[in-house]
C-alpha cells in the first residue's frame, strides 16, 4: 500500500541550515548535508530545502549543496527558494535534485510549470501555495504569505494541475506557526478536487495532527519544520502512533 | 561485490544519473556514464536509467542508435522506472513503440487513484536473486503516472488501485519501476545485488 509521507523541511541559508536546530547528537547542526542524513536515518520519508537566501551567490551555492546532499542521502529531496527558470531547475536537477519547488514565480509565469513538465517531467515539479483565508474565501499570497493575490487557492490549484504540476505543497498561512493543527477543511477540499498528491504544510504542533491531516484532511504528504527540528515530535514514534490508528506508514 | 567490474550508466539525456552514480559510490564502487557502443558493450553491468516522458526519450534513444544496441546487449542490464517502461513492447504514453525486451505493453494508471503515484510503496511477490535479503512487504520509492500491467516477466509486484508489476526480468535484463538509488536501505540491497549478479 502506498505510504503516507512524513517530510521534515529545513530552512538554508547561503548554504547553511539556519539556527533553531536542536540536535544535540549532531556535530554540525548547521550541516545540511549531516542533518539530511540524520532525518533518513530516523525514518524521514522525504526531505525539502528551503533557501532563504538573497544573495547573488545564491544559484551556486543551492546547487553546490544539492550536489552534497544527493552525494550522502539515499532517500529523494526537493529544493525549492526563488526558483524562477528552466536554466535553474536544470541546474539543479543535474546536480542530483529529485524535485524542485516553485512558488512566487509560477503565480508571475504560469507557463513555467508546462514548460517544466514538458521538459522535465510532472514528477519533478512541486507547486507550493501560500494562502489565508480572507472572510471566507482561500486567497492565494506571495512573498512568504505577506502579499496577497487575486488568486483563489482552489481555482489556482486546479491550474496548476492542469499546467502539469506533480505535486502540491499547500501552506496555509493561518495554521503555520500556531501548532495548533493543519488546514484540514481546505486540504480535504484540494485532496477531493484535484487528483495529484497534495502536501499539507502549516500548524504542525501534535502527533494528533499528522494523524488528522491524514484521515481529516486526506493529504497524502505532511511537511513540518520545528517539531521535528527541536525534537518535539520524533519520526519513529510518530510513525508507530499513526500506525496504530490505521494509516499506512513506512516503518 | 567484485570491486573491478566495469559499470556503465547509459547517459542518453534522461535527469536522475547523478543520483544513481552517486548511490553506487556509497556502496564502494564507480561507475562512468556513457553513450558510447562501445564503452556499454563492454562493461560488466550496465544501468539503464530515465526520467520524463517516454515518447522523447525514445527519440533521443533512436537518434543515437542506442536503441538498436540496448538489446543486443548480454552482461546484466538494470533498468530504471522509464528506463525499465522503454524495455517493454509498447508505451500508452503518448503511444511509444519500445524496445521490445520485455513482453509486455505499459499502461496509465485509472484516475480512481491520484496520478502520479509519488512515495513509498512495498514490493511483494519477490522471485529473483536481485531481492536477495529482502523481505515481501519492504518499501521502495516509485514515482511514476504509467505501470506494467502483471505480466510473465514480473519478479516483484506492488498495488496500487491495481495489481502491477513492479520489477520484470528476462534472460541478462531486469527491470525496476521503482527508484533503488532513492529507497534508503532497501535499495541498497537491491542495487547490491545487481552489482553482484554473475551470469
Amino acid at each position: 500500500m502506498l505510504t503516507k509521507r512524513i517530510i521534515p523541511c529545513l530552512d538554508i541559508k547561503n548554504g547553511r541550515t539556519v539556527k533553531g536546530i536542536n540536535f544535540v547528537d549532531l556535530r554540525d547542526a548547521g550541516d545540511p548535508v549531516e542533518l539530511a542524513a540524520a532525518y533518513a536515518e530516523k525514518g524521514a520519508d522525504e526531505l525539502v530545502f528551503l533557501d532563504i537566501s538573497a544573495t547573488e551567490e545564491k544559484r551556486k551555492t543551492l546547487a553546490k549543496l544539492c550536489y552534497k546532499v544527493a552525494e550522502q542521502l539515499n532517500i529523494p529531496f526537493t529544493v525549492g527558494g526563488g526558483i524562477s527558470s528552466v536554466e535553474d531547475v536544470d541546474i539543479l536537477l543535474q546536480n542530483g535534485a529529485d524535485k524542485v519547488s516553485i512558488n512566487s514565480s509560477a503565480v508571475k509565469n504560469p507557463d513555467l510549470i508546462n514548460q517544466l513538465s514538458e521538459k522535465f517531467g510532472s514528477q519533478c515539479v512541486v507547486v507550493a501555495i501560500d494562502a489565508k483565508n480572507i472572510n471566507g474565501k482561500w486567497t492565494v499570497h506571495l512573498v512568504g504569505g505577506k502579499v496577497p493575490t487575486e488568486l483563489d487557492l482552489f481555482e489556482w490549484a486546479k491550474e496548476v494541475e492542469q499546467r502539469g504540476a506533480g505535486e502540491i505543497l499547500f501552506t496555509s498561512m493561518d495554521h503555520d506557526g500556531t501548532k495548533n493543527g493543519f488546514a484540514n477543511e481546505a486540504l480535504a477540499k484540494l485532496s477531493s478536487e484535484l487528483n495529484i498528491p497534495i502536501i499539507a504544510s502549516g500548524g504542525a504542533g501534535k502527533i494528533e495532527h499528522f494523524r488528522d491531516t491524514f484521515q481529516k484532511g486526506k493529504a497524502d504528504a505532511a511537511l513540518a519544520a520545528s517539531v521535528f527540528h527541536f525534537k518535539e515530535i520524533e519520526i519513529f514514534q510518530l510513525k508507530e502512533e499513526l500506525k496504530s490508528a490505521g494509516i499506512p506508514v513506512r516503518i | 561485490m567484485r570491486e573491478n567490474q566495469k559499470i556503465v550508466i547509459i547517459d542518453y539525456g534522461a535527469g536522475n544519473i547523478q543520483s544513481i552514480k552517486f548511490a553506487i559510490k556509497r556502496l564502494g564502487l564507480e561507475a562512468r556514464l556513457s553513450s558510447d557502443a562501445e564503452e556499454i558493450r563492454s562493461a560488466d553491468k550496465v544501468i539503464f536509467p530515465g526520467v520524463g516522458e517516454a515518447g522523447s526519450a525514445m527519440k533521443m534513444l533512436r537518434s543515437t542508435g542506442l536503441d538498436k544496441i540496448i538489446p543486443g546487449l548480454t552482461q546484466p542490464v538494470l533498468g530504471i522506472c522509464l528506463g525499465m517502461q522503454l524495455m517493454c513492447n509498447h508505451s500508452e504514453e503518448v503511444d511509444t513503440k519500445g524496445l521490445g525486451i520485455f513482453d509486455a505493453d505499459v499502461k496509465r494508471f485509472e484516475n480512481n487513484v491520484k496520478v502520479p503515484q509519488i512515495g513509498w510503496n512495498q514490493i511483494t511477490n519477490l522471485e529473483s536473486h536481485l531481492f536477495d535479503n529482502v523481505e515481501s512487504g519492504e518499501y521502495v520509492y516509485l514515482v511514476h503516472s504509467y505501470y506494467v500491467p502483471e505480466c510473465k516477466d514480473e519478479i516483484a509486484r506492488t498495488e496500487y488501485g491495481v495489481n502491477y508489476s513492479t520489477a520484470l526480468h528476462r534472460n541478462n535484463f531486469y527491470g525496476v519501476q521503482f527508484h533503488p538509488e532513492k529507497s534508503s536501505k532497501t535499495g541498497e540491497h537491491i542495487l547490491k545485488n545487481f552489482l553482484n549478479l554473475e551470469l
